[in-house]
């Protein structure tokens, strides 16, 4: 981990409530290394960090897409182009792509699609073949269809109002899917806990989690909790968790 | 690494490079951060609380951010004091070479005496800080702290066995802390530490219902320092024992007025969760804040503003 100053290369809104941003690293490098990272970004006028997952990057550059939720992710979609952000950078464990099969399924819910971007680019590179479920609750809020499409992935869509794709959720994708050898998933904890009822039980997976952060490096234990493992810090030893370990 | 003599204190009879900690529960075991610097930098620190048994602590959500603050309510999780002992220490061992603050948690007065005992027996460890201001545990922590006879009679438990300096962490959240400073004084403390967090609480719009998990839960961070910085006063001005000063110190200049106001030394809490190096960006800007304020020799200061 390390302390590290961007500047703001771009910050565009590309959906209802949600916004793409490009940040180019000055010195060092970003250090990410493995889809489903994320980075902790200092605001000013807030006193704690927005921990944020990390869509995409190059060497140069690290993209993130966010939901404005509540005021500090607000505050960010106003930041314009050429301000600097004091962020944290790599933090947490993300996903083994080694670990993650030849057929995997990607699922992303809302504002865990991002990191399934980064996902899905990384095992296209090893020659792998991921199908990709995608959840929104309606078309306003679809983002990056084409981004993935351009991968070569196999995409699904499920809105909860049918505006877009399959009408309902990413488990009712789910259910109509087979030949699969992985589940990689992030998204609110409900979808998580509704995708491993719905995916053949056989089958392990990697499940990204949220929790709400103190420093976001695992000195707090503010995002603790318990698995069949023992104690894990959703920040530093997750967010990603083995199918096998999680206790719903 | 380059000591500035200016800066040294005494603590309790143990030298310390500077008086300038991390608090505990936001350094860990301390092995963590010293992946990111040269944690020898720091005077010292106190390392997370710990109980006899092994503790989750709190369910989640554990965390709320403030204005100039966060709220915690973790529970005081724990590997407990055996793991501790086992596991943590030696880690710590390699790459701290002074002595560390034990942080003690307990939910009786046998307790914290038992995990005295066994900590007091560990080389690596200097002082032994005895939490009785806990405010995320029910029927223990806190419990000792709001009452001075109660804590007195925790201190005196834990001298029995220690043969370390023991300290007193009080809590901010009681009426009279100067009666129960000197009730821990009286009653053989050697030191006081003040102030642990302050009982907040913070309420979710959307949801309609508190943030926290566990509803409540201790405030700390910048926006509790005047209340430390007073805490501190009165407490030097009543006892005769050293004072660590605790409470949203997150510069230089902080530590500073901490100790015209009576700290021996201080801890660094919140701030190192927003910035994990602001410990030793602090260190490092000690000597020329002393010197903008034409301070030639830290120890001199203590207690200046009396």
């Amino acid at each position: 981990m390390k302390d590290i100053r961007f500047t703001i290369i771009s910050n565009k809104k590309i959906a209802d409530k949600t916004y793409k941003m490009v940040l180019g690293c000055e010195d060092n490098g970003h250090g990410v290394i493995n889809p489903g990272q994320f980075v902790n970004i200092r605001l000013d006028g807030f006193y704690l960090r927005r921990p944020i997952s990390v869509c995409d990057w190059n060497e140069e550059t690290l993209t993130i897409i966010y939901k404005t939720v509540g005021r500090g992710t607000e505050y960010m979609s106003g930041l314009k182009e050429g301000e600097k952000l004091d962020i944290l950078t790599p933090l947490g464990n993300g996903y083994d792509t080694a670990k993650c099969g030849q057929n995997p399924i990607l699922i992303g819910g809302g504002a865990g699609v991002p990191p399934m971007y980064g996902l899905c680019k990384e095992l296209k590179k090893e020659g792998k073949n991921p199908t990709v479920v995608l959840g929104f609750n309606s078309e306003k809020e679809v983002f990056y269809i084409d981004e993935f499409k351009a991968l070569g992935a196999d995409v699904k869509i499920a809105t909860a109002d049918g505006s877009v794709g399959i009408k309902g959720f990413v488990t009712d994708a789910l259910k109509e899917l087979s030949g699969y050898d992985h589940i990689c998933a992030c998204g609110p904890e409900p979808m998580l806990k509704a995708i491993d009822n719905t995916a053949d039980e056989n089958i392990e997976g990697h499940f990204s989690f949220e929790e709400r952060m103190g420093c976001g490096f695992g000195a707090c234990m503010g995002c603790s909790c318990e698995t069949k493992y023992g104690n894990k810090r959703i920040c530093k030893d997750g967010p990603v968790l083995e199918r096998s370990e999680i206790i719903w | 690494m380059v000591k500035d003599l200016r800066t040294k204190v005494e603590l309790c009879g143990i030298e310390m490079d500077n008086p300038v900690m991390a608090a505990s529960g936001t350094f860990g075991y301390g092995y963590e951060y010293a992946e990111l610097f040269e944690i020898n930098v720091l005077g010292s620190f106190s390392f997370k609380g710990t109980t006899l048994e092994p503790r989750f602590g709190n369910p989640t959500p554990r965390i709320a951010e403030c204005n100039e603050g966060l709220i915690n309510s973790i529970g005081l999780q724990n590997p407990g004091v055996e793991k501790v002992i086992e596991e943590e220490l030696p880690k710590l061992a390699n790459c701290l070479h002074k002595k560390v603050m034990a942080n003690i948690g307990g939910f009786s007065i046998e307790e914290y005496a038992e995990v005295s005992r066994r900590l007091d027996g560990c080389d690596q460890i200097g002082w032994l800080e005895i939490n009785v201001s806990c405010p995320n545990v029910h029927d223990g922590g806190i419990a000792f702290g709001t009452d001075p006879e109660a804590a007195a009679s925790v201190v005196r438990a834990v001298k029995e066995v220690a043969t370390k300096p023991v300290i007193v962490k009080l809590s901010p959240n009681v009426t009279d802390i100067v009666a129960i400073a000197k009730a821990c004084e009286k009653a053989g403390a050697d030191g006081i530490a003040l102030i642990n967090t302050m009982l907040g609480m913070r309420i979710d719009l959307k949801t309609k219902k508190p943030v926290i998990a566990n509803k409540m839960g201790g405030f700390s961070g910048p926006a509790i320092f005047p209340v430390a910085v007073r805490m501190v006063y009165q407490v030097y001005e009543a006892v005769d024992i050293p004072v660590i000063g605790i409470g949203g110190i997150s510069k230089a200049e902080d530590v500073i007025e901490m100790m015209l106001a009576g700290a021996t030394a201080v801890q660094v809490g919140a701030a190192n969760l927003v910035d994990p190096y602001v410990c030793k960006k602090i260190v490092e800007d000690l000597p020329r804040v002393m010197d903008k304020y034409g301070i030639t020799n830290l120890e001199e200061i203590i207690g200046g503003a009396h």
